[in-house]
């Protein structure tokens, strides 16, 4: 292994770090817009997790992978954020 | 030797910073304050792991999509923010104690009749 190796192996380990206390947050989250910006912050994350992965194996086919989870990642929080705001709406047209 | 130097500098500085707006997220006080951390860190260290790739490979059609993710990532972050925080702030989420606004804003925004409901 060259030190290049162990740069990306410790690369690795601080991204899953980032993954996992992201994930406590996901889970206490005291609110839904908190669990919406922690899903958001670990798509951003694996998308680094998948440039890691096409330095690991030297295969430039995960970039692809990376390109596609950002572009999904986005969509998914435009649409959380909607449902957010909407949800809030409608609930007060009900009480009304 | 100086681009394999370049390239674990990148990638150690990128997984620091992924690892920073991961600790920022679970510590810091309240959503707006943490949003700021999982926006711009998160982004960089992406960015920053994405341009270790380009270093590494060096040739033209992996440094195209590389920098096609990342630009894609610095165009979406902050429109994906904007819409969280938008909603966030308006459907009133707990705000820390320091967390200061323009006197006037969140009492205007609580009190909204229902026809000016968000579309």
């Amino acid at each position: 292994m060259t030190f290049l190796d162990y740069a990306v192996l410790l690369g690795f380990a601080l991204v899953i770090l980032g993954v996992a206390l992201a994930s406590i947050r996901l889970i206490k989250g005291p609110t839904l817009a908190d669990r919406i910006v922690a899903l958001d912050m670990m798509t951003v994350q694996l998308v680094a997790f998948a440039g890691l992965s096409a330095l690991q194996s030297r295969n430039a086919a995960f970039l692809d992978v990376a390109v596609v989870l950002a572009l999904v990642g986005f969509l998914a929080t435009v649409c959380l954020a909607r449902y957010l705001e909407r949800r809030n709406a409608i609930n007060r047209e009900d009480r009304e | 030797m100086m681009i394999e130097l370049l390239v674990a500098f990148l990638v150690v500085g990128g997984g620091f910073f992924c690892f920073a707006a991961g600790l920022g997220v679970l510590r810091l006080p309240d959503l707006l304050v943490r949003m700021h951390a999982s926006t711009k860190a998160g982004t960089l260290g992406s960015g920053l792991i994405l341009t270790a790739v380009a270093f590494a490979f060096l040739e033209g059609t992996v440094t195209a999509r590389a920098v096609a993710a990342i630009v894609f990532l610095l165009l979406t972050a902050p429109v994906a923010a904007h819409l969280i925080g938008r909603a966030a702030f308006r459907t009133g989420v707990p705000m820390d104690a320091k967390t200061r606004c323009e006197p006037g804003v969140a009492e205007a925004l609580h009190h909204r009749q229902p026809d000016e409901a968000p579309r």
